[in-house]
């Protein structure tokens, strides 16, 4: 049995605060900012592109290639203390000129705060952004998501695969809003693909190559592995 | 042709021998004399250094729906897990895009099926944000007693479906027979027992029936009884305590980093729980205890579940105590339907009913997250609004997969066996985590 861990208790970098209280009557727009954004404008100047706070809730807009380094800077400064990331997502506006935003909610369980963080891709640029996963392990299957549903590529993301639509499926990222409600193809043509798909190839290349299973494989997928075929090719 | 041979067993040896192997050996009758049968040299097939692999799932007991574990084993070591979801994938957030707020609330009731009321609660409570509505006192205790019910319904399901992975099949039935008094409330209230779409934007759908109060009172009254006697009955057993202590360990700053929530994380000695640190519905104001527990293994998640249990019945007592009257809905035309009566005398009501039901109710420009504490962790719903009617984007933040997606580092190491239960401590609905 191992021994037992300290016991955390958030709140604990800001004892004199006062005690959390559920929030009422919340301006739609100018409610009191969170401290850290004041404090991010500080540290990050010009990259901290604009500064919302909407329903209470403050939202950073930052410039894209500073993204990990300011997510760092959050995670790390004692000030801060960003230590849980709630969530990752995207949105994209129904207005097909507005940029598509990369969205992370962040909570600082020391200090019992909460800062939505966004980065904003315009139109006709490449869904790219930096992943967040080398400082937060729980963005691995959120970004995946996100990747999964809207096309983001998460750059430095150990595994950038499908995670809810299988991996062979060509139709597109079903949350764009180009992608239709009923998928691209006809009811019949998405039973005929579902139908041409292989029962027995149970394992992906991936999962092959870490195991010596080689000789239990259906013959197709040994040839497939035998020439060097990889994960999402 | 071979002679016929009558194989015999001789019962009076007992016990095995140095190897292992039972001492017992089959007896061949040769000319009327017994002669021990030589045991066939059984070799073990050499499987050193070859690793195999397994599919657990989709169609598995034990996995809690349609999840799928591929593992890599040496032995019977699990050297490596490749988790695959998404078969109950229906696309909920895609289809919330071409609905009004108020229709979205049937889809968060299948989404985690189990936690139905406490997922609409939570849901309506983001639109609210997004409305900027203050709800009427009653509409938040009765959204308090929605929420501890269907906390202590998940954890009911929870326990009764862990018992059965490990292999106990008592408190299977005891459980389920108290969720089945739970289901009989909610189906007095709100008519329905599994989907049971009790909120509305503003207020509920159906204030609690007459008389309602004292079933709920019973149940608080004999409820901890039961608790009482699972714990009786697991909490000391050696096998239930051989079978779970030491299990899928995750330490407080792995865990607050892999995005753990809810009993997860709080068997990690993390006291981190949304009805404390960021209340919603007055829950400050409820006098509560957040279990936590520090070994981080599947026992102590065991443990924080039990008390939470309790916890809840804590809840429920205070709020029934303090359960105002009044209006359950908010007075505001712009969600709320005005009286029939009123809709066919005056003006303005007629307006106000005609353009809630043609167009629906119309947030301002904005978004909101507002989580709460479902029964499986941080359950957040992220809502962006245009000004139209439909939202631009309903995003759910499923807790379940956020605390599968540890499954990999917590099951690594162990044995097969203990992937079933590692697996069932997470407290999986694949509901929740494909969408």
């Amino acid at each position: 049995m191992t021994a037992p861990f300290a016991v955390v208790t958030p709140g604990s970098a800001a004892p004199g605060a006062t005690a959390p209280a559920t929030p009422k009557n919340l301006p739609h727009t100018g409610g009191e900012a969170n401290p850290s954004a004041e404090a991010l404008r500080a540290r990050f100047g010009a990259a901290i592109e604009r500064v919302d706070v909407v329903w209470g809730e403050t939202t950073v807009y930052v410039q894209g290639a500073r993204l990990l380094e300011i997510v760092r800077w959050l995670h790390d400064d004692p000030a801060q203390q960003y230590d849980y990331l709630s969530d990752v997502t995207a949105v994209e506006h129904r207005d097909l000129d507005q940029p598509l935003e990369v969205v992370w909610h962040l909570r600082s369980l020391p200090f019992r705060r909460f800062l939505r963080v966004k980065v904003r891709i315009a139109k006709g640029e490449k869904l790219e952004v930096d992943s967040v996963w080398p400082v937060y392990k729980g963005a691995d299957w959120l970004e995946r998501e996100a990747y999964d549903m809207f096309g983001i590529d998460f750059r430095g993301h150990p595994d950038m695969r499908r995670i809810l639509m299988w991996e062979s499926f060509k139709e597109g990222y079903p949350l764009r809003k180009d992608f239709p409600l009923r998928g691209r193809f006809s009811r019949s043509e998405q039973l005929r693909q579902a139908l041409d798909q292989d029962p027995e190839a149970r394992y992906s290349m991936e999962e092959l190559s870490v195991a010596d299973a080689f000789e239990d494989l259906p013959p197709d997928m040994r040839e497939r592995l035998a020439s060097g075929e990889k994960v999402g090719e | 042709m071979s002679p016929r041979r009558t194989v015999e067993y001789e019962l009076s040896t007992t016990g095995v021998d140095a190897q292992g192997r039972p001492r017992r050996v089959p007896l061949v009758t040769e000319g009327g004399t017994a002669v021990a049968l030589e045991p066939e040299l059984t070799l073990e097939p050499e499987l050193e250094g070859e690793h195999m692999l397994i599919n657990l799932g989709p169609q598995h007991p034990a996995t809690h729906g349609v999840l799928r574990l591929v593992l890599e084993l040496d032995g019977e070591t699990v050297v490596r897990c490749i988790p695959h979801i998404g078969y109950l994938h229906c696309g909920f957030e895609k289809i919330g895009e071409y609905r009004q707020y108020n229709q979205i609330i049937p889809w968060t009731d299948r989404e985690d099926y189990l936690n139905a009321p406490g997922n609409n609660v939570a849901f309506v409570l983001g639109a609210e944000r997004l409305f900027g509505i203050e709800i009427t006192e009653r509409c938040k205790v009765l959204r308090v007693i929605a929420c501890e019910l269907s906390r202590i319904m998940s954890h009911l399901v929870w326990l009764g479906t862990t018992c059965i992975d490990i292999g106990a099949f008592t408190p299977f039935l005891w459980s389920f027979q108290e969720r089945e008094n739970i289901y009989k409330l909610l189906e007095d209230w709100i008519g329905a027992r599994l989907t049971t779409s009790l909120t509305r934007v503003g207020g509920m759908g159906a204030d609690i029936p007459s008389g309602w109060t004292q079933g709920l009172n019973n149940f608080i009254r004999t409820f901890p009884k039961t608790i009482d006697e699972v714990d009786r009955l697991l909490t000391r057993h050696a096998i239930w305590v051989g079978r779970t202590v030491g299990l899928g360990v995750m330490s407080p700053d792995e865990a607050v980093n892999y995005g753990l929530s809810g009993p997860m994380l709080r068997a990690s000695g993390v006291a981190y729980d949304v009805r404390r640190d960021f209340p919603y519905l007055d829950y400050e104001t409820y006098d509560f205890d957040v279990p936590v527990s520090t070994h981080g293994d599947v026992y102590d998640r065991y443990l924080v579940r039990m008390e939470e249990m309790r916890q809840s019945v804590r809840i429920l007592q205070q709020a029934l105590a303090r359960l105002p009257e009044g209006p359950i809905n908010v007075d505001d035309p712009r969600v709320i339907l005005p009286p029939k009566n009123k809709a066919m005398s005056e003006m303005e009501s007629m307006i106000h009913h005609f353009k809630l039901v043609m167009e629906g109710p119309r947030p301002p420009i904005g978004e909101s997250y507002v989580a709460v504490e479902s029964p499986k962790g941080e359950k957040g719903y992220y809502m962006v609004s245009d000004g139209t009617s439909k939202p631009v984007r309903w995003r759910i933040r499923p807790p379940s997969f956020v605390n599968l997606s540890a499954i990999p580092k917590m099951v690594e190491g162990h044995l097969l066996s203990d992937v079933i239960a590692i697996n069932a401590s997470i407290d999986i609905v694949m509901g929740e985590i494909d969408r």
